[in-house]
């Protein structure tokens, strides 16, 4: 019977021949490998220090892994068409800091202002100018890359620089900070015991899982990844597709951008910087193929947990931070290796 | 087999820089014909059909639906009217399963956003089995891992899916073994028998010989006649291909 939960096709493990059972055992493990590294993780670290089970720091990691997370959404629409932004991180912080300067009324830093001053033009305003700061970048790039057809990897290599120098400008290469309650409260504030940016990270997790799973717009995002000469002689708008998914990205720069800054009760404007390694790093660990056309959004949840599980219990175990770094970047190569062994395995 | 062609090309012309690809050819398909588009490399069989399916338009000339004249203007005016075509390097989406592949672009919804995977599901296998396509297990394979006939199995029931009244194959075998070949062409032979207009382009005329009714041979942009299969025989398809006779001198633009 039909498996409507699985429109991209991965039931296919129920019904094939006999001869390419091997081949899914590959590929099974290859899809659930991502769970039982998080899983290994987790018992190694509690094992080595109980508290890092604690309520406490569980939600201290899921605090830490929202904001990627947020932008790991985005990026994994933008990865399942093949392509890549390296923008993430300067868009995210020109959104925040001009959020910021939006709810403060002004582009200089005036900590003097107490955090109750209400002389800016609100909060809603704020997040509504740091989504549309990120809409807009993205929608630029995205054009960009399909009308003058210049490579992502380029247009956003370009959004990297251009985007972080359009916010040193802003700011004058200072912060914006001191908010008031309501601003702050997006990024500290808490619904019973979970942090609200958590309740923000995981509740836009599961609306982009509906669109790519169940709605006709995702199922498009996948043909264009997997063939896009296929979906545009199927009759698809390829360019309008390929435009949407730099725009989602930047809906989720600008909302991570405004929730950063809500969090540290500041926009700094070197905000976001390297978050493009952590997040396409989420991302493809999470299974979402560079390739283009496979990959999910709940592996990309898996992807940053599993991403803030290794850098929180480094950090409990006091592991040196350059070491830190260093495993990330191990951990990357090897879900990439992986990613590709089990790809070559399949089509055999 | 009715008289009356279903789609009638006149004269139509199409020039790529200095290159006439087309120069005023005559084309006709009609219902429940297959008719053969055959020539050398570089003949114009493709250009002809993507002007049919408004992949491009021609320069000059008209095109004749069920008898009253058409402009053709994107493939979504060629595939209202009913013209399908299954492409030389096969339209299909290596990552996504049957069904999707067969309803790309043009899903069917449950209102009001959700995709209907199982009205989808239950029509891929109907339009499967009414073309007696039983190599395919499952309508929920990925297409990556189907075989070279398999795939241009889907693509084919793709293109008959949707009411098509007309369906263009281009190469639909070169790339497929004996066996696979069979497939596919006792396919082309079904679809013709529902009653389906099939333009086939090929190189292999043996192949052609066993399921065209009409070949139509190009050279040099240039419709050089239309043979009736059971009149002829390879080796004057072969002549007319290497050596038919010309109208018009080629490389010299037609005013
Ligand atoms: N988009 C294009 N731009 C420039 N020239 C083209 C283009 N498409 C076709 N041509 C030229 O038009 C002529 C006809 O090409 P066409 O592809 O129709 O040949 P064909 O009969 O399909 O050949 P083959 O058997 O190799 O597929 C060739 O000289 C080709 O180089
Ligand atoms: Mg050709």
């Amino acid at each position: 019977m039909t498996d409507i939960q699985n429109p991209s096709g991965e039931k296919r493990k129920h019904d094939e021949p006999f001869a390419e059972r091997e081949t899914n055992y590959i590929d099974l493990l290859g899809r659930f490998a991502p769970v039982i590294f998080l899983l290994v993780l987790i018992v190694i670290f509690y094992a080595l220090n109980p508290r890092f089970l604690s309520q406490r720091n569980i939600f201290n990691v899921l605090r830490q892994v929202s904001i990627t997370g947020l932008l790991a959404i985005g990026m994994t629409f933008v990865i399942l068409t093949a392509g890549i932004d390296l923008s993430v991180g300067s868009l995210l912080a020109f959104s925040g800091i001009v959020a910021a300067g939006v709810a403060k009324g002004t582009r200089t830093n005036t900590l003097s202002l107490g955090t109750t001053e209400e002389s800016g033009y609100g909060v809603l305003a704020a997040i509504l100018a740091a989504i549309t700061i990120g809409m807009l970048g993205g929608l630029v790039q995205g054009a960009a890359t399909t009308k003058f057809k210049i490579p992502p990897f380029v247009v956003t290599l370009g959004g990297l620089s251009a985007f972080r120098g359009a916010t040193l400008l802003f700011s004058n290469g200072g912060p914006i900070s001191g908010f008031n309650d309501a601003f702050t409260e997006w990024g500290q504030g808490e619904i019973g015991p979970v942090p609200i940016p958590v309740i923000i990270f995981l509740g836009f997790a599961v609306v982009a899982h509906i669109v790519l799973r169940y709605t006709q717009y995702g199922r498009h995002v996948y043909a264009v990844g997997g063939n896009p000469e296929a979906a545009r002689l199927s009759g698809l708008n390829v360019g309008l597709i390929t435009t949407s998914v730099y725009v989602i990205q930047g809906f989720f720069a600008g909302l991570g951008g405004f929730v950063l800054a809500a969090r540290l009760n500041s926009a700094e404007a070197v905000a976001g910087t390297g978050f493009e390694l952590t997040v396409i790093a989420s991302v493809v660990i999470g299974g979402t193929s560079l390739f283009g056309g496979e990959g999910s959004v709940l592996g990309t949840v898996i992807g940053s947990l599993l991403i803030g599980v290794l850098i929180n219990g480094l950090v409990l175990n006091n592991v040196n931070p350059y070491v830190q770094q260093v495993s990330i970047g191990i951990v990357i190569v090897i879900a990439v290796a992986f990613d590709t062994f089990v790809k070559s395995r399949r089509s055999i | 087999m009715s008289e009356q062609p279903i789609l009638e090309i006149k004269k139509a012309s199409k020039s790529f820089g200095a290159v006439q690809a087309l120069i005023e050819v005559d084309f006709e398909v009609r219902p429940g014909e297959v008719m053969a588009l055959v020539g050398d490399n570089g003949a114009g069989k493709s250009t002809l059909i993507k002007g049919i399916a408004g992949i491009y338009a021609f320069d000059k000339g008209e095109i004749y639906f069920e008898g009253k004249r058409v402009h053709i203007h994107g493939p979504r005016d060629a595939a209202a009217l009913g013209i399908e075509v299954v492409y030389q390097d096969l339209a299909l989406a290596d990552n996504l399963d049957v069904v999707a592949n067969m309803f790309l672009g043009r899903e069917l919804v449950q209102a009001p956003w959700r995709l209907d995977e199982a009205a989808m599901e239950r029509a891929t296998v109907e339009t499967l089995d009414s073309l007696a396509v039983t190599t395919i297990q499952s309508a929920r394979q990925i297409v990556a891992g189907l075989s070279g006939g398999q795939r241009q199995a889907i693509a084919v029931a793709k293109a008959v899916m949707w009411n098509s009244k007309v369906v263009i194959l281009d190469e639909p075998t070169a790339a497929l073994g004996v066996a696979q070949t069979r497939q596919v062409l006792d396919l082309v032979t079904r679809l013709a028998d529902t009653g389906l207009a099939v333009v086939i382009i090929s190189h292999n005329l043996h192949d052609i010989f066993e399921v065209a009714h009409r070949i139509t041979v190009l050279r040099l942009g240039q419709n050089v006649g239309t043979y009736v299969t059971a009149e002829s025989d390879q080796q004057e398809i072969v002549h007319a291909i290497t050596a038919g006779e010309l109208q018009f001198v080629p490389g010299m633009a037609q005013e």
